[in-house]
């Protein structure tokens, strides 16, 4: 492995508090072999992960020496990490969090599909994954005639309430050629848009076949570094004809357009300062997005703002008219 | 009808998505849960191809693998011009395969690095991106010297072929393993001009060209604009 230099050893490069006392997708469970070593990186640092033998518990550590791959008895690992399981993946911390995971309440519904649609690296921070996926603006342009299509290309006004614990988006219209693989037609499509974590997000979206009901489908970052993110897509659908390995293929086809728009941002950490970029990126959702970071004193992964920025954070005026 | 399995992320499926596009074939796409369920390394796999590899075509029970060995089977089988495999003139044959055995190198190496930075496949990042970018120069220079010529496709025919299919997606796509195209500008027009053949689609990951001018010489015959799917 070329993966050698001392910034991938057990240390993470993060001494941002908040960063630090959260917690992070690493994995989906079911990708583990049980008594093999993982690895991956979080917050700058190496972290390595196995299954305990029979495949039950989920064990998180520093990495060491250890090799991808190598044998390891799980039991044995001293210095674990906290873990949870929640959503089909591990979650871990390198801090002491004194909260819970956030709850998906549809999760708990019977004949939901739920899994994880691919964890994929991308060179960007998690905060500008996170944007990206907040924003419907992008949809007719880099998810052409399934997401969006030319010339209805317009973001109706929409409410965004913004707590210390979440910013909710709703009431979020766009027509949509193709709005999940379960769609047979073009349709306005409802959203709402909800993050409950700095580094996830997700959206709820009426389903094409069910109008009652909305499928899940979230983004939970995992930050490797400040500028390399692993991008976990949870998918929690109504949909009882589709197989999972299609649903799959939707949503990687969906997320791989994303992936180049992602990577070719600069700079790759978000800036916080409300006027560092243009307001075409910076929409309603995005503007309390990027305040609500910058109140929770977020310094990992951003730029922050150089001015101190008042707290409580003041609702966004709307950007767009509609 | 034809069946491909398939991956959407795959730049060895989107090769033959590319041609039968361009052929105008219908196919029918069977998803391969590659990534992350591993599908094709899994027992019932090994039934159609024990290298665990896609893509594989299944032709009304003709079943073959081997991303190169499908678009030459594609061209003679469904291509009536002969001009996307133009085996009548023994020399642009010999491009042709000289080329296309290019294309695997340019798999175990680019596509190789993509894998890594995107998937966190386990090869050494600094070995396939070296080689990546040796083949990128030969090629690159290749394609400069063909301009040269007004040549505008990697064999010498004055229209595409499959060796400019199998070696495109790679290309494309190399950013996503850092390598940038920046050093190789002859490879940027070259992946222009395929843009621009009439039924050329996407993957994900590759947007059409911008609307408006085409680059010369694009397509065969002279025609340069795109054909909508
Ligand atoms: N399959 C989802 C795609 C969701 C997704 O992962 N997209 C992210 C990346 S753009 C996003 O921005 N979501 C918008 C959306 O999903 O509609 C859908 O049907 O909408
Ligand atoms: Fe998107």
């Amino acid at each position: 492995m070329a993966v050698s230099d001392t910034a991938t050893m057990g240390t993470p490069s993060c001494t941002d508090p908040v960063a630090l006392h959260e917690w992070y997708p690493i994995s989906a469970l079911v990708e583990i072999t049980p008594g093999l070593v993982h690895r991956t990186q979080l917050l700058g640092g190496a972290i390595s992960y196995t299954r305990t033998p029979g495949g039950s518990r989920p064990v998180v550590w520093p990495s060491g020496g250890e090799a991808s791959g190598a044998e390891v008895d799980g039991l044995a690992v001293d210095h674990q990490l906290p873990v949870r399981v929640k959503f089909g993946y591990v979650w871990t911390t390198l801090g002491r969090p004194e909260h819970e995971l956030f709850d998906i309440a549809e999760c708990d519904e019977a004949d939901r599909r739920i899994q994880n649609g691919g964890s994929i690296m991308v060179a960007t921070s998690a905060p500008r994954a996170i944007e990206n996926f907040l924003d419907m603006g992008h949809f007719p342009y880099v998810h052409t005639g399934i997401l969006g299509a030319e010339p209805r290309t317009e973001v109706l006004e929409y409410d965004v309430e913004v707590t210390d614990e979440e910013i909710l988006a709703t009431r979020c219209l766009f027509f949509q050629p193709q709005a999940a693989l379960s769609a047979s037609d073009g349709q306005m499509t409802e959203y709402v848009y909800r993050v409950p974590h700095p580094y996830c997000v997700m959206l709820y979206k009426s389903v094409p076949t069910d109008a009652s009901r909305m499928d899940v489908i979230a983004l939970f970052c995992q930050p490797m570094t400040e500028e390399r993110v692993r991008a976990h897509n949870f998918l929690c659908m109504v949909d009882a004809v589709n197989s999972d390995t299609a649903l799959k293929r939707f949503q990687q086809l969906i997320f791989g357009q994303d992936k180049p728009i992602l990577e070719n941002q600069s700079p790759r950490r978000l800036p916080l300062d409300p006027r560092a970029e243009t307001p075409i990126r910076a929409d309603k959702s995005s503007i309390s997005y990027r305040r609500w970071l910058s109140a929770k004193g977020l310094t990992y992964a951003v730029i922050p703002a150089t001015a101190p920025s008042p707290t409580p954070a003041p609702t966004p005026a709307p950007t767009r008219s509609s | 009808m034809m069946k491909i399995y398939d991956y959407e992320l795959s730049v060895n499926c989107y090769k033959q998505r590319l041609l039968l596009g361009i052929l105008g074939v219908p196919y029918e796409s069977i998803p391969v849960d590659f990534f992350p369920g591993w599908e094709h390394k899994g027992e019932a796999f090994a039934e159609i191809n024990p290298l665990g590899h896609i893509p594989v075509i299944d032709d009304d029970g003709y079943i073959l693998r081997d991303a190169q060995a499908i678009l030459v089977y594609l061209a003679l089988r469904y291509d009536p011009s002969g001009l996307w495999y133009p085996v009548t003139d023994p020399r642009v044959a010999g491009e042709v395969a000289s080329w296309m055995a290019f294309a695997e190198g340019t798999t175990n190496t680019a596509s190789a690095a993509r894998l890594h930075d995107t998937l966190g496949y386990p090869f050494d990042i600094d070995t396939v991106r070296a080689g990546a970018q040796k083949l990128f120069r030969v090629l690159d220079d290749h394609v400069w010297f063909h301009e040269q010529q007004e040549r505008p496709w990697v064999a010498s025919a004055p229209h595409p072929t499959i060796a400019d299919l199998a070696l495109f997606p790679d290309v494309m796509l190399s950013e996503q393993g850092g390598i940038s195209l920046l050093d190789y500008p002859a490879l940027r027009r070259w992946t222009d001009r395929v843009k621009h053949i009439p039924g050329f689609t996407v993957m994900s990951g590759i947007f059409p060209a911008p609307a408006g001018a085409a680059p010369a010489g694009a397509a065969p015959g002279g025609a340069t604009v795109g054909r909508p799917r």
